[in-house]
């Protein structure tokens, strides 16, 4: 039956085990992400580059999934994955706003519109249920913002998996909702999202469950490289200059600078310099005030911002994603809530796009980062969308137009597409 | 002063596989004594060369994160608990 042998079967993984990023203490590739025997830095997987290198070529990638899976040799699974058309997302030139903007050349990646559950998340989570499985965990589990319990509840469901989830009780409606249809146990803290993630540490102490973004973390965090490798290949097989991307806890920074270097390292793509330029809200700025400081170390803040879904006070690669700021002659930048908004509001009205709080601070800080200088207008620039403005339509309810409620009569419309024009041509001179 | 101290799973391995112990420490400081004291070689992953708590490591006194107190020096009460959590990362 070697025709229904899988690729992976024929050629084996392309990992080999983890290893500590702070001390390079090596490990076996279980269900563990700290370095328990020496200093407690983060575990990462190690990947036998030689055997990625023979296996892979532009050609391999292009003839493969649309989705995350094109790029499976770089991906720590051993089998088959959990395909739920997660990935490959629109690059999408963003003409009327680099124009807006007075930049020559502006993407925006939109993860958006990623599946199955609309953020960047379900590229992570792919990766780490498909790991899950592959280390015989029959329930999974995370601490989220919102996001992250979308994307772990929907691609459980998929994959016949038991799911609990935690999230802060103060989330989005529509992220709630966005859980629940699946089906899981949720379970809403009243706390913070800081708060969060200290109890499911306690509970995956006692549980024996795969919670992705703890004992699965080296796994699940890998998937955010395909971030980089997606841009780059949309780009036509070249790297941007610089690219603007939300911060959290930091670690999608970290994973895209992770897979523009994998490239370069197997030679799909010439070797440059990409800055790297990070963004947060004010009400949640950790890694900002660092950066701002010149400190290499975080002091944690309790968050207070509309951008919840980023609102990570104690950010865990923090300090990594300062290091990448500063090698790469890149920034981090903090906007306010009202900014926040009319970054929405601003992408919405130029490209169509409609993201959430997260994608409304990335906007704002390229904006920003604009206006004083620190993008030049000549470099081609990537600001990537990582959520889905429909999940947290709170945020912007009260900061947009109202409909014209009319009657079913011509009389009716015409007296209100009157009003409307007036109104246009008065917001075309303010 | 006697406190209930929450033991990560990683550190189990220095306390006999218990994941709850109770110690007598006035601050943080001398919890990490007294854990020593009990658990020869524990201190070592606490703390690195200089003695520092490492920077991967968060501690939380009865929920609330020891840097937003008075980090190693927060006091600690009867019947306190304190919790050690790996960071993670998430979103």
């Amino acid at each position: 039956m070697t025709a229904t042998l899988s690729r992976s079967a024929l050629s084996g993984p392309t990992f080999t085990g983890l290893r500590c990023k702070e001390c390079g203490e090596p490990y076996a590739s279980g269900a563990r992400h700290v370095c328990e025997d020496v200093c407690f830095g983060p575990l990462e997987v190690v990947y036998d580059y030689e055997a990625i290198k023979s296996r892979v070529s532009r050609a391999t990638i292009e003839a493969g999934p649309a989705s995350i899976w094109r790029y499976r040799e770089f991906l720590p699974i051993e089998g088959d994955p959990i395909d739920v058309g997660t990935g490959f997302t629109p690059l999408l030139k963003a003409g009327n706003l680099a124009r807006r903007l007075g930049l020559k050349s502006l993407y925006i990646k939109n993860d958006g519109v990623n599946m199955p559950t609309l953020s960047f998340k379900d590229r992570v989570v792919s990766v780490a249920l498909t790991r899950a499985r592959e280390l015989g965990f029959t329930t999974v589990s995370c601490a989220s913002t919102g996001n992250l319990a979308n994307s772990t509840a929907a691609i459980a469901a998929h994959a016949g998996l038991e799911c609990c989830v935690f999230i802060p009780s103060d989330l989005e409606l529509g992220k709630v909702l966005g859980t629940l249809v699946y089906n899981p146990t949720l379970m809403a803290v009243k706390g913070n999202y800081d708060q969060v993630n200290r109890l499911c540490s306690e509970v995956a102490n006692t549980y024996g469950w795969g919670f992705v973004n703890i004992n699965l973390r080296p796994y699940y965090s890998e998937g955010s490289k395909t971030l980089g490798y997606e841009v780059i290949e949309q780009l036509g097989w070249q790297l941007p200059d610089h690219i603007v991307a939300p911060l959290a806890s930091g670690s999608l920074f970290t994973k895209i600078r992770k897979g523009f270097d994998e490239f370069i390292k197997v030679g799909l793509v010439d070797e440059k310099r990409v800055r790297f330029s990070g963004a947060q809200a004010e009400g949640c700025s950790p890694i900002a005030q660092a950066f701002a400081e010149g400190r290499d170390f975080i002091t944690p803040v309790k968050p207070n911002t509309i951008a919840k879904s980023i609102a990570i006070g104690n950010p865990a690669d923090g300090p990594y994603a300062i290091d990448i700021a500063n090698a790469t002659q890149g920034t981090i930048a903090a906007v306010n809530d009202t900014e926040i908004i009319e970054g929405i509001k601003l992408l919405a009205e130029t490209e169509g796009v409609f993201t959430e709080t997260a994608g409304g601070t990335t906007i704002a800080v390229l904006k920003k980062l604009v206006e004083q200088g620190k993008i030049d207008p000549e470099e081609t620039t990537v600001a990537y969308i990582t959520g889905n403005g429909l999940k947290t339509t709170e945020a912007v309810a009260d900061a947009i137009g109202q409909p014209y409620t009319i009657e079913a009569q011509l009389d009716s419309f015409r007296q209100a597409w009157d009003q409307a024009q007036s109104k246009h041509a008065a917001a075309a001179t303010a | 002063m006697a406190v209930q101290v929450l033991i990560p799973t990683p550190l189990q391995k220095f306390t006999n596989n218990e994941a709850s112990v109770e110690l007598e420490a006035g601050s943080v400081a001398a919890l990490v004594e007294a854990l020593e004291g009990r658990f020869p070689g524990i201190r070592a992953r606490l703390c690195d060369d200089s003695g520092k708590l490492r920077r991967f490591l968060n501690i939380y006194v009865n929920s609330e994160d020891i840097r937003f107190l008075d980090n190693e020096t927060t006091s600690l009460s009867d019947g306190d608990e304190v919790s050690i959590v790996p960071a993670v990362a998430g979103g």
